[in-house]
């Protein structure tokens, strides 16, 4: 235990000199790398307009106020669109992110030498990439549309859902899989009997989970020319018409919150 | 299980059960499910003509993957990324450091009820508001470049963090923190070591993904004009340079797997 001698006395220290330096040291390298960071950032800002700001956002918001209500009688096809984008997006995804978590999870590879390594590449580099990134690609693939904007989601949905179904399918119990193989059942029986049934609630909840996050990526994926309600805020705001964008975010925020609203419902019946 | 529910299950076939136990909505969930999707199919409009045209630069993208072209467009490369980067870092510092309070505040068993509304007031809008939606109206505000960013990226990891980590706070064992109060410590003491020594390894967890999401997310953010790498991969995608591309998307695959390894040493060893 780390003590210092004061007038003869013991006293309890946390750390040792040396340990206390270098923590110091540490939390100065820290400090150091934010205040070049900052600096960098610092540099490529216009402050006279950040000075400005107070003012623009005040106009911004008298342009913005009150919102175009009529303008939502062209926004119920947008809105439809988006949320066909996350659903069918999230369908798909899930069709490829089954066989592929089971490919990953350790219990189940078939081999975990040659078939792990390719599932958990494949997780990593659609999990990496934001579904906006893929947007981009696959419209200047296959041009722009709810089609690509259904094929983005689904790409990036495919590493996260098949990360934590590998995930879930590493923690079953095993006890379960072996009285199934106990019995004398195939391969694909105890893949039905003996895993299924274990992971199935973590699955709904997975899905649920995911939906509710493509609703919100499918808002903005417009933007990038990918279909949904992004197309109409995105020539919305290269038009500056500001009460329209208003409306659009508040129609954005209501599928947001609604979407996570039916999300928690169903988790909560699950789980 | 009683004895007359097992006299009506004996001499029928075992079923397995399923997940949604009541037939009629099982039955109703999946007529509605199937109407919807029929629906959804109906109204997306693919060209297919231009899907097949498109496949062979989608080809041509895939195997700009085995060669990419990290040379002849160096300078905006790494320009960019060390952008993302530093965006990224301050983001994340500033972040990290807002959330504590707020997510202390948004605790209810700490916290008195206006501070804890209007703690949950500032986590429920910042996690309402989609990332690039701030990042568009912060570039409107305060000018394109790196401050729009990184102000985005702070309010993001404001909501993600405070809602987790006063979700953690609530659910810790409130027995040491009590024993801390009786002991007649001051607010400041009875957080320092009541509450602080339950929450900090998930708090340091969770600021890692965080950091790891703030990346990710710092690569889309050029795309409205708020600084980073994004600008960069979208000028290669719409110069069809996909070799280009192709680079910026491994270099960023393979930041985020460093990301997620160091964090998985971290975890391991806070908790």
């Amino acid at each position: 235990m780390p003590m210092t001698d004061q007038d003869g006395t013991a006293i309890w220290r946390r750390r040792t000199t040396g340990q206390s330096m270098l923590q110091w040291f540490g939390w100065l390298i820290g400090a150091a790398v934010f205040f070049y960071c900052w600096q960098q950032i610092s540099e490529a800002t216009t402050w006279f307009f950040v000075f400005d700001a107070p003012r623009i956002a005040a106009d911004i918001w008298t342009r913005a106020t009150p919102p175009k209500w009529e303008y939502i009688t062209q926004l119920g096809r947008p809105i439809w669109d988006t949320l066909n984008i996350a659903t069918l997006g999230t369908l798909i995804a899930l069709c490829f992110a089954v066989p592929v978590a089971f490919l990953a999870a350790r219990n189940t590879t078939p081999s975990a030498l040659f078939v792990r390594p390719i599932a958990l590449l494949i997780i990593v580099a659609t999990r990496s990439i934001n579904s906006l990134i893929w947007a981009l690609l696959l419209i200047a693939i296959i041009g722009p549309g709810v089609f690509a904007g259904v094929i983005a989601i689904a790409i990036r949905s495919i590493g996260f859902c098949a990360k934590l179904l590998y995930e879930a399918i590493e923690e079953i119990d095993a006890a379960q899989v072996e009285a199934i193989t106990a019995t004398g059942a195939s391969r694909w029986q105890v893949m039905i009997y003996g895993i299924v049934p274990q992971i199935l609630p973590a699955f709904a909840g997975i899905a649920v989970f995911r939906w509710d996050i493509n609703i919100r990526e499918s808002t903005v994926l417009g933007l990038v020319g990918a279909g949904g309600i992004g197309l109409q805020l995105s020539s919305s705001l290269n038009v500056l018409a500001w009460p329209q964008v208003s409306l659009i975010l508040l129609v954005i925020l209501s599928a947001v919150i609604l979407g996570e609203w039916v999300s928690a419902k169903v988790r909560g019946a699950i789980i | 299980m009683s004895a007359t529910e097992l006299d009506t299950i004996l001499g029928t076939r075992w079923r397995r059960p399923r997940l949604i136990r009541h037939p009629g909505l099982r039955w109703f969930l999946t007529v509605g499910f199937v109407v919807y999707l029929v629906a959804a199919f109906m109204t997306i409009e693919v060209n297919w003509a231009r899907v097949y045209e498109g496949l062979d630069r989608g080809a041509k993208f895939v195997l700009a993957f085995a060669t990419p072209d990290f040379t002849s467009r160096a300078t905006d490369i790494w320009e960019g990324m060390i952008e993302s980067i530093i965006m990224t870092v301050a983001a994340s510092v500033i972040g990290i450091s807002i959330s504590i309070p707020i997510g202390l505040g948004a605790a209810r068993n700490i916290a008195p009820l206006p501070v804890y509304l209007v703690c949950r007031g500032i986590v429920a809008i910042s996690r309402a508001l989609q990332e690039i939606i701030v990042a568009i109206l912060l570039v409107a505000i305060f000018g394109f470049g790196p401050l729009a960013g990184f102000l985005t990226l702070s309010f993001a990891t404001i909501g993600f963090l405070s809602k987790l980590l006063a979700e953690e706070i609530e659910s810790m064992d409130p027995t040491p923190a009590e024993a801390i109060k009786a002991s007649g410590a001051s607010w400041t003491q009875w957080i320092n070591f009541g509450v602080q020594p339950q929450v900090i390894p998930r708090l340091i967890g969770l600021s890692m993904y965080r950091i790891d999401i703030n990346f990710r997310e710092s690569a889309i953010l050029g795309l409205v004009g708020a600084g980073g790498i994004g600008a960069t991969l979208n000028t290669a995608f719409d110069r069809y340079e996909y070799d280009t591309a192709a680079a910026i998307l491994i270099i960023i695959i393979v930041i985020v797997m460093a990301l997620e390894y160091i964090s998985g040493i971290v975890r391991a060893r806070v908790q």
